[in-house]
């Protein structure tokens, strides 16, 4: 298969415009005619629906919550980036796309990312407008931070809630076109599988989940903004519904999913405190602007972190970085945190965790400061912990975060099925093999907002769609299969809960796909996983019936389907013989323990077509050029 | 320690429900309140029973999902805090703790904890957003918003939509939650042109879902996990009689 990128020619400055230019519009009073299918409501699916319905599609969206408003997005805490220049600190469209693309180690679209950084000031705007209460200054203009692997200040924020504030703005927009019957809105429903007709995209089959019903929705297109896919590990910062069904039954329908391997491993999170965990909670990295992260210099040191004299502490990252000190990407601080804790200088109960110390900015800028910049994170950590953070350092750990792999996209956003589109985390496009942090907001609102409501037009101006019928073939063969695959857990009878096979692959993907892959354990992966997969499908306890709200069985879907993206995950890792950004093989780094990309071999992205279960899928590859920002070993010392 | 549960389980919305009792041994201080209900559904179903239905997704105190009422109090004893976010080093060996639903007319049960709270959805719906088109909009620093009323209406936006409030309200009221979506928009310019209109269409919708009326009795602010104010209702109330005079 010949993968399309559809990148425009010309100056990449312009490129976004020509391609706008070039699209075939559809005529305003046609637009009604058109049907587009939305699924998800976070930043990019709520952004997306609400801006379809204004423009005069009709739309069908759906979340798996009881309200749109409560999206996975709405828990981003620290901030979205834009490149304003409003600090006046020499930031620009170009520096922002210099610094993803670098900070995405060399493995994002150019083209993607230059037209993410042109659209970020727009987002802003937008968000203002729609009354999102963005920090501000005293003189009532708005107020930024800066924020992990950038040297200006461009993040705009919310105190400590930038994703509910964002996710607000775009629920209200999306809840004006409910109220005026422009959106039908499917709560509690979720999709589980895709309908293609005649190759194109056009349905999807859904399960009420209030109900247990099975429907066929059926549209002129179908987008995708089903977020990310972080949950595989069990234990993340993803919300606990955070699923990766949608995108992998469309994987299976044909669609190509890209980069699997590429997952974010946060510096900042709370560490695990026992096996009963059910999740992780991340602490915005925007603490790194103010905490100084160390460990102790001796091994095995014990003493309480009071008692550690200055001369005794290693604050690591300011030692082995000088210029980007604590704000070094996330790959580099998670990296270098599980390498103390290696050496046997982690701190806490169990070993696993590294301090981020506010004592210092305290006393500079006084606890009145602090509290307003990190009030409500301090308490979330307190409540969590017990520990009172502005009295002793955080203990900290890094945990799964973000996927930067995902459904592979054209510049249109369209997967490589026609008609399927897919925004925000769920598709792979604009952060490489490491995203940078506040990136994703933005990430999620330009394709909901900006992008997608313009390309999926030039797909329906030009596709020529005929009718289609709940009673067509495809659509039949799809609502049996789902069906067949629900009774098949509510039959197995067996013993176990579905979480706990969950768990239990999550600690294999952890320990083997997680912070740093080498082949060796990528191998025992491959294995282990089938063979847990086995135990699954004989064992699984499920109560009750698919006629209710049976959420059992919703999460016996779930797994199922991150047993299979596991074992993709295991191999795109594996085939993928360097190191770049957050996937680390151990048998490519230099002396110095950094990572070291192979250019050579690897400069593409890795897009995986499905070829039958149990068969091994095809690897396909979109080459990247690099034609303004030039691959470099990226260096923040 | 140890912890006698009593849980309300109720099949569907026709199912009449009753309190379930359930001993759970090994609790520990560390978990969250959820993760203790994971616990028990873990047994549950290992003995072939079903488990207990409730809401959740962040599990950090943000999404609003989760919430039931933990001996009689909405979202448990901590203030400030939804379920998700309660520890259980809040409470003692031998402790009896009671949980129920949310319960009010707009908020039908739908299985055990877990009930139906579209009706907010529909009020805000109703008016709860800025007329702006995507594209439509002016620079971000076009409109300086004095710090104040920023800081204000990030106090009102702050609302998760649990419905906690509603739950505590001995009227079954929705005030706080409308008036913390009112108060956020009509306290920015950008709010300004709908002031009028907004406030009277959420406070029309709110009504017209069988929530009740506020009688100034304080409840839900008390149980809020994001403590937002009773000054808001108060700020609502403001606008909507400026609204209906207007409007006549
Ligand atoms: C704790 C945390 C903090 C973060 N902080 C930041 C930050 O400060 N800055 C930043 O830029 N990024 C941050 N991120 C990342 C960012 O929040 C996410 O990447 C982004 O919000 C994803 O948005 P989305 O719209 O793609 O998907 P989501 O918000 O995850 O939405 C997915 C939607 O899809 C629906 N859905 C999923 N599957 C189905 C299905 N099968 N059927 C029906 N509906 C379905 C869900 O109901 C939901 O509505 C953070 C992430 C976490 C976990
Ligand atoms: S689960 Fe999200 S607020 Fe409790």
């Amino acid at each position: 298969m010949q993968l399309n990128s559809r990148i425009p020619s010309g100056p990449i400055e312009q490129r976004w415009d020509k391609c706008r230019f070039e699209m075939k519009l559809v005529n305003p009073a046609n637009k009604r005619k058109f049907s587009v299918i939305v699924v998800g409501t976070g930043l990019a699916g709520g952004a997306a629906a609400a801006t379809l319905a204004e423009l005069g599609y009709n739309v069908k969206c759906f979340c798996f919550q009881d309200s749109p408003r409560r999206a996975h997005s709405i828990a981003a805490q620290g901030g979205i980036n834009a490149a304003k220049n409003y600090q006046n600190d020499g930031d620009s469209i170009y520096r922002l796309f210099y610094d993803t693309v670098k900070g995405g180690d060399f493995r994002a679209r150019e083209s993607n990312v230059y037209r993410l950084a042109q659209v970020s000031v727009n987002i802003i705007d937008q968000c203002v407008a729609q009354g999102v209460p963005f920090a501000r200054e005293y003189g009532g203009v708005l107020a930024n931070r800066s924020f992990g692997g950038a040297q200006v200040s461009r993040t705009f924020y919310a105190r400590g809630q930038t994703g509910q504030q964002l996710l607000l703005g775009a629920y209200q927009a999306l809840e004006r076109q409910i109220g005026a019957g422009r959106v039908a809105m499917f709560p509690r429903t979720e999709m589980l599988d895709l309908i293609v007709v005649d190759g194109r995209a056009r349905g999807i089959i859904t399960r009420d989940l209030m109900t247990g019903k099975i429907e066929t929705h059926l549209a002129d297109a179908v987008v995708l903004g089903t977020g990310g896919y972080g949950n595989v590990f069990f234990l993340s910062t993803n919300a606990k519904g955070s699923n990766c069904t949608a995108i992998w039954r469309a994987y299976k329908r044909g669609a190509l999913f890209a980069n699997p391997c590429f997952t974010q491993i946060h510096p900042t999170c709370i560490p695990v405190s026992g096996d009963y965990q059910s999740k992780l909670t991340l602490m915005s990295e925007s603490l790194r602007n103010d905490g100084r992260i160390w460990v102790p210099v001796k091994k095995g040191d014990t003493r309480s972190p009071e008692q550690i004299p200055e001369s005794e502490r290693d604050y690591y990252l300011e030692r082995r970085y000088p210029s980007f000190g604590n704000l070094v990407p996330r790959d580099v601080a998670s990296r270098a945190a599980k390498g103390v804790c290696d050496e046997g200088r982690g701190v806490g109960g169990t070993g696993l965790g590294v301090y981020l110390d506010f004592s210092d900015s305290i006393r500079r800028l006084g606890e009145g400061a602090i509290r307003e910049r990190y009030g409500n994170l301090f308490e979330m950590y307190e409540r969590i912990t017990g520990e009172d953070p502005y009295k002793v350092p955080m203990r900290i750990f890094p945990a799964i975060h973000y996927t930067m792999g995902g459904l592979w996209v054209d510049y249109h956003l369209m997967s490589t099925i026609p008609g399927l589109f897919v925004i925000g985390e769920a598709n792979f496009s604009d952060h490489g093999a490491n995203r940078l942090g506040a990136s994703a907001l933005m990430q999620g609102l330009a394709d909901g907002y900006f992008v997608l409501p313009y390309t999926i037009g030039d797909y329906l101006a030009n596709a020529k769609l005929h009718k289609v019928g709940g009673d067509h073939p495809a659509c039949r063969e799809a609502d049996a299969s789902v069906r067949e695959r629900l009774k098949g857990f509510l039959s197995i009878g067996g013993k176990r809960s579905a979480d706990s096979f969950h768990r239990e692959l999550g600690k294999i993907v952890w320990d083997e796909c997680g912070m740093a892959r080498n082949a060796d354990g990528l191998g025992k992966a491959l294995e282990a996983i089938p063979a847990l997969r086995e135990e699954f499908w004989s064992n699984l306890a499920v109560p009750g019936t698919g006629e209710e709200l049976n959420q059992q069985l919703e999460k016996a879907g779930r797994v199922a389907d991150y047993f299979e993206l596991a074992e993709l995950m295991c191999l795109d890792a594996l085939t993928r013989e360097e190191s770049c950004g957050g996937h680390f093989r151990e048998e490519h780094q230099t002396p110095e323990g950094e990572a070291m990309r192979d250019d050579d071999k690897f400069c593409h992205a890795a897009a995986w077509e499905y070829k039958g279960d149990g068969a091994k899928p095809e690897r396909h590859i979109e080459h990247l050029e690099f034609e303004y920002v030039k691959p470099s070993q990226r260096s923040y010392k | 320690m140890k912890l006698t549960l009593h849980v309300w389980r109720q099949r569907s919305s026709q199912d009449s429900g009753r309190m379930v009792r359930y001993e759970l041994a090994d609790v520990n201080p560390d978990m969250s309140f959820l993760e203790m209900l994971d616990v028990l559904n873990e047994q549950l179903l290992s003995k072939g029973e079903e488990p207990v239905a409730f809401d959740h997704d962040c599990r950090e105190g943000i999404c609003g999902s989760c919430g039931f009422v933990i001996n009689g109090v909405a979202h448990g004893p901590q203030r400030g805090t939804t379920v998700c976010q309660l520890h259980m080093r809040h409470y003692h060996d031998g402790d009896e703790l009671y949980l129920e639903p949310w319960r009010a007319a707009a908020f039908p049960v739908v299985k055990d904890l877990v009930v139906d709270r579209g009706a907010l959805d529909r009020i805000i719906a109703a008016g709860g957003f800025i007329s702006v088109q995507t594209g439509a909009a002016p620079d971000g620093n076009a409109i300086p918003v004095p710090k104040g009323n920023a800081d204000m209406a990030m106090d009102a936006a702050q609302c998760i939509g649990c419905g906690a409030c509603v739950a505590a309200c001995p009227n079954a009221s929705a005030s706080l939650f409308t008036a913390a979506k009112v108060s956020h928009l009509n306290l920015l310019p950008q709010g300004q042109p709908e002031k009028a209109d907004r406030v009277l269409k959420m406070v029309v919708q709110a009504n017209e879902e069988l929530f009740g009326s506020c009688t100034n009795i304080g409840e839900c602010t008390s149980v809020c996990p994001k403590g937002i104010p009773l000054e808001m209702i108060a700020r609502m109330n403001r606008d909507y009689l400026s609204a209906a005079l207007v409007r006549r």
